[in-house]
């Protein structure tokens, strides 16, 4: 039974596709400014992976912000309840699920069925988002990527007292005038980053185990500044946690063909 | 008797000379990098517009973020403080201040005399703050100056969807691709803008009359966008409303002498 999920995000696109219990391909693409164009790319990207064609797909679901534009899928789920689904399945002892894409932060509870007990979301402030990573990183003349490491690298710590990603910005520029390295500035704004993260954790509770998806869970720095503020360790899996959204819509996709949906 | 009263902002610094109850010079710089220079290039400037020197000085009060660090300030007053002295000195009518400057915003309500009673800050979000405007007006490509004018010329103001600073910057570029008029987005933007400064205000309740003061207050669009943020005829300073917290200061340093 071939199935597939497709997760349009605000600045990547990713796709899964799986056979029964086993992932057959993954891919993950820069979105493009249509997001019908971005869930074609995806999706065909992750069929040549897997060496099959559209047609033999038997349902698909599509997730995430562009979701509404996905034209082949089968049915759209929200990408709350597509990171529950994704994240339980990885690790079936995890209860909370902090997601950080490029433009929001969610944190959702779960039961020990991956059902979405409780959330809360943050898309109104760049703070404690991916694009505020995006910014400093453009600031300090390096690839959001290269921001994790530094955390490590940094041989002093700083603090950004911003919380607000355009201050911060100032204060990033102030700085590196004043000839602060790019590894404090780094890991200081994975901190910064963390500190507000953390504040909308704490606004609904942390329960074991926790883990994190969406892009930002890449960035080593800002996951170890979390675990060193809510005092406990993120639970990690072999899988790139960027595709959690789309494994999720793929799982849902197999269990209505299996008739539990 | 001879005051000055001296404001020294994130952006700019402010002088203002008074003799009794009459304004001799005002004078409006860019912020230097260090306070204590921004303060006595302002004062020079202002001094010699009075033409007078230092010495005839006999009282001066600072204020604004960069206060303690005023080399010739007598006293120090908080910005607030001044900011409602000001105005209601140039407004005898005035219950509510907005004073928007280039990093914060607040709204001050003060009582008949001019004390203050209650006020709302913000400096955490930049969002309802002059560098709001700035981020969009770079956005846009056009002068922070030239903002207020621009927006007279629309007729279906863009209605904005977000609140932050940096995501409204990507909606501004995006309306921008989609062929929106440049003057419809600016009047969207000080719409959205006002609502920004009456929702940190929740909790004070805004009373005419109502004045702005600060730098934002330069821009004639931001008076309609309160106007219909507020459902309240807004008043305007005939003096330039950037100087407010500076006369306020001078005005204390007539009372503290």
């Amino acid at each position: 039974m071939i199935v597939a999920g497709c997760d349009i995000g605000s600045l990547t696109a990713k796709a899964v596709i799986m056979n029964d219990n086993k992932i057959l391909a993954t891919s993950v693409i820069r979105a493009r400014s249509r997001p019908e164009n971005s869930a074609k790319e995806v999706i065909g990207i992750a069929l040549k992976e897997a060496g099959l064609s559209m047609d033999t797909i038997e349902y698909s679901v599509g997730t995430g912000y562009g979701r509404k534009k996905v034209s082949f899928v089968n049915n759209v789920l929200s990408e709350i309840a597509c990171h529950g689904k994704g994240a339980q399945w990885l690790m079936p002892t995890i209860r909370t699920v902090i997601d950080i894409g490029g433009q929001d932060c969610k944190v959702m509870k779960l039961d020990r069925n991956g059902k979405i007990v409780k959330f809360v979301t943050n898309d109104k402030c760049a703070a404690g988002t991916g694009r505020f990573l995006e910014v400093m990183a453009k600031m300090l003349g390096i690839k959001v990527e290269e921001l994790g490491e530094l955390s490590v690298r940094a041989e002093r710590t700083l603090t950004l007292a911003s919380a607000c990603t355009v201050w911060a910005q100032a204060e990033v520029v102030h700085n590196l005038n004043e000839g602060k390295s790019i590894e404090e500035l780094g890991a200081a704004v994975n901190q910064a980053m963390a500190n507000r993260v953390v504040l909308l954790i704490n606004s609904i509770g942390v329960e074991r185990d926790i883990s994190m998806t969406g892009g930002v869970a890449k960035n080593t720095g800002v996951v170890k500044s979390l675990e060193e503020l809510l005092g406990m360790k993120m639970k990690r899996t072999k899988m790139d946690p960027q595709i959690v959204g789309a494994l999720g819509a793929a799982i849902f996709a197999k269990e209505k063909l299996e008739g539990r949906q | 008797m001879i005051v000055a009263g001296c404001d020294v902002g994130s952006l700019t610094a402010k002088a203002v000379i008074m003799n009794d109850s009459k304004i001799l010079a005002t004078s409006v710089i860019r912020a230097r990098s260090r306070p204590e220079e921004s303060a006595k290039e302002v004062m020079g400037m202002a001094l010699k517009e009075a033409g007078l020197s230092m010495d005839t000085i006999e009282y001066s009060v600072g204020t604004g973020y960069g206060r303690k660090k005023i080399p010739f300030a007598d006293d120090i007053v908080s910005e607030i403080v001044c900011h409602g002295k000001g105005a209601k000195w140039l407004l005898p009518s005035i219950k509510t201040i907005i004073d928007i400057g280039g990093q914060d915003a607040k709204v001050i309500k003060v009582d008949e005399n001019g004390n203050v009673i209650r006020y709302m800050y913000n400096d955490k979000c930049a969002s309802g703050t002059g560098r709001f405007l700035e981020v969009m007006a770079d956005a846009l490509e056009i002068k922070l100056e030239d903002m207020g004018a621009v927006s007279l010329r629309s007729n279906t103001p863009v209605s904005i969807s977000n609140q932050c600073t940096v995501f409204a910057e990507t909606e501004v570029i995006s309306l921008v691709n989609d062929g929106k008029k440049i003057s419809d987005i600016v009047s969207g933007l000080h719409r959205a803008m006002a609502h920004r400064v009456v929702s940190l205000a929740k909790g004070i309740e805004v009373e005419a009359d109502v004045t702005m003061s600060g730098g934002v207050a330069k821009n004639i669009g931001m008076y309609t966008a309160f106007e219909d943020a507020l459902g309240i005829k807004m008043k305007k300073m005939k003096f330039d409303p950037q100087i407010n917290g500076a006369l306020g200061a001078a005005l204390f340093a007539q009372e503290g002498h």
